[in-house]
């Protein structure tokens, strides 16, 4: 049987009343640095962002580049942009999953009755993740150039087409992010998620020209955002040229965030 | 009047149509250890989940140190350490980065942090195992790290969710004498158990929980004593002889006895050991023959009985009452379940 240590005064410490932007900041560092180091520990998790753009970006050159460019050179400044988008959206919904599996853990009970920041732990991982698409964005570009792709927009055009499918990736990202807060498992997460990527690659202007889809087609490749991602990547990589589109795609990608950095600290903050 | 460390009034927590908690009031002082003692699933966990702001509170109001849990959980989290029934540390990291994580995490600076973090493994007595993958911990080192990482900021209020469920005998005790230790240093602590011993070894009050209500508070002296300090059981050479020695044992020690037909096993609370001679000696007078005598402690299912109003007291439980012995043979069955 223990005995009373102390009667009642204890000393409480001085109690914040929220996390300050420059804890939130440092929060969201550390929990990047995690992120990476766990990535460091399970190389595994670079194989897709390794292995698609190895995979995919011959795949389509060869099978396609015939068909409807006349030849393999001749597609490939069409094809590489189409592949970028499409690595990059598989890559984020992997940082979706990927969180999802991680809050089964128990870990995540402490990050949640910790005095930090709510967004740390949803965005630590973002930004590791940019590390993955970095990656799957350079080897696309390699390999396309290994098969003949000659961007006409220079070194710049190309770091530029980079940054924004890197920006672009980290933006979509959070809507995975906030799936994976209000879905159950991560196995639900990756089929919701693959339901939601094919159409929107696909009926894209990422592979082929749009000129022979049916009209009711080019309405949906017209609104949908991955086409004009496609097209400024196109326009940067190809010219050289910041048009209208890049103005876009910024402009969607910075819509996405801030629709979808809200809801999913809402859902991490519902979760039960 | 100091501040309650946890003042929690009319408590719930619904999952769809079932009530988890169901409307519990609790009062914690400063600097005691307080049990809530409970079975599976009876709802202790939710409820501290409660107050370590990880659910959300469905009605009723909880406050830590006077701060209310539903309106300011940032400055609760500020207040409490939570060592999780599942150990709340990343398995993919070492323990050592696990803790200095935390108390990264906590404002420390790097060099702070891996201060912090050699105190405790060294505290722990995990200093050696400090940069293995938590992987490779066995269960006693993971709630042990874990408990460790609860201390970081030092917090006034420790939650402790079933800290050696699951842990060896000799595991176990080295639990119990790490949360000895922080007792003494003046933290209160709030720790849930399934063990009935544990409560006894480690808390000053226990509150005994079941289906999402509190059914007793007190001590475990006082919790024990309502159903006698230990417990006869005894085995009987004729499952025949059953009434007569139900009625003779009632007899002599005043208190009804619980049956087990099919094992022609026979269970009384007694208020002191000594009492069981005077049982023994009534069934020989009886010409009672018996296999095997037992002398036990009370044990949880026994206080719940007690306590939920249920077999142990009830009226037709008194042996040898032909008129009731049906319903009496209804709540063998119901304390057959429930063991």
């Amino acid at each position: 049987m223990t005995t009373l240590t102390s009667t009642g005064d204890v000393a409480l410490p001085e109690l914040q009343p929220r996390v300050s932007p420059r804890e939130t900041l440092r929060q969201i560092l550390l929990m990047a640095g995690r992120a990476l180091h766990k990535m460091r520990r399970n190389p595994e998790q670079f194989f897709d962002v390794t292995l698609q753009p190895l995979l995919f970006t011959p795949m389509f050159g060869y099978i396609f580049g015939g068909a409807v460019a006349g030849g393999v050179s001749k597609y490939l400044p069409m094809l590489i942009p189409g592949i970028l988008v499409q690595t990059a959206l598989t890559t984020c919904m992997a940082t979706g999953v990927t969180l999802r599996e991680d809050m089964e853990k128990g870990v995540f009970d402490r990050f949640k009755s910790l005095p930090m920041s709510r967004v740390a732990p949803l965005a630590g991982p973002a930004v590791a993740d940019t590390i993955r698409y970095t990656i799957a964005t350079t080897l696309t570009f390699g390999v396309g150039i290994a098969m003949g792709y000659r961007p006409g927009g220079g070194v710049l055009g190309v770091l530029g087409a980079g940054l924004l499918v890197i920006f672009a990736a980290w933006s979509l990202s959070w809507v995975f992010t906030f799936l994976g807060t209000i879905m159950k498992s991560a196995q639900g997460l990756q089929g919701i998620s693959m339901m939601v990527l094919f159409p929107l690659t696909f009926l894209s202007n990422a592979y082929v020209p749009t000129s022979t889809m049916p009209d009711w087609l080019q309405a949906f490749v017209k609104v949908n955002p991955v086409s004009h991602v496609v097209s400024a990547l196109r326009s940067l990589a190809n010219d050289g040229a910041v048009n209208g589109e890049v103005g876009w795609a910024l402009l969607a990608c910075a819509a996405v965030v801030a629709i979808f950095v809200p809801l999913a600290v809402r859902g991490y903050r519902r979760q039960l | 009047m100091t501040r309650l460390a946890v003042e929690a009034t009319g408590l719930v927590k619904k999952f769809g149509s079932l009530r988890a908690v169901d409307g519990i009031d609790l009062q914690v002082r400063p600097g005691e250890v307080f049990g809530v003692l409970g079975p599976n699933g009876a709802g202790k966990t939710t409820m501290l989940s409660m107050l370590a702001t990880l659910l959300r509170i469905d009605a009723g109001s909880a406050s830590i140190f006077g701060v209310d849990v539903r309106s300011e959980p940032h400055k609760v989290r500020q207040l409490i350490g939570l060592t999780g029934q599942y150990a709340s540390v990343d398995e993919k990291l070492t323990a050592r980065e696990n803790l200095v994580l935390f108390a990264r995490i906590h404002g420390q600076g790097s060099a702070a942090a891996r201060h912090t973090a050699d105190d405790l493994l060294e505290r722990f007595g995990l200093t050696d195992a400090g940069d293995r993958l938590l992987e490779k911990f066995s269960g006693g080192m993971r709630r042990r790290l874990d408990l460790a990482a609860s201390l970081i900021s030092s917090p006034p209020l420790i939650f402790l969710d079933e800290p050696t469920t699951g842990l060896d005998p000799r595991t176990r005790g080295q639990m119990w004498d790490t949360i000895r230790d922080l007792v003494r240093q003046g933290s209160t602590i709030l720790l849930t158990t399934q063990y009935l011993d544990e409560a006894d070894q480690l808390a000053d009050r226990i509150a005994v929980i079941d289906k999402g209500r509190k059914v007793a508070e007190g001590t475990s002296g006082e919790l024990k004593a309502s159903v006698g300090r230990s417990t006869l059981a005894v085995r009987l050479a004729d499952p025949d002889d059953m009434d007569a020695a139900a009625r003779a044992v009632a007899q002599v020690l005043g208190r009804p006895a619980s049956r087990t037909p099919e094992a022609a096993r026979l269970t009384v609370p007694m208020e002191r050991a000594d009492d069981a001679a005077e049982a023994l000696i009534a069934l020989r007078h009886g010409g009672i023959s018996i296999q095997e005598v037992k002398v036990e402690e009370p044990t949880l299912d026994e206080v719940f009985l007690a306590l939920t109003g249920a077999p142990a007291t009830a009226e037709p439980e008194i042996a040898g009452d032909d008129r009731t012995d049906n319903a009496a043979h209804a709540q063998h069955d119901q304390m057959e379940v429930s063991r």
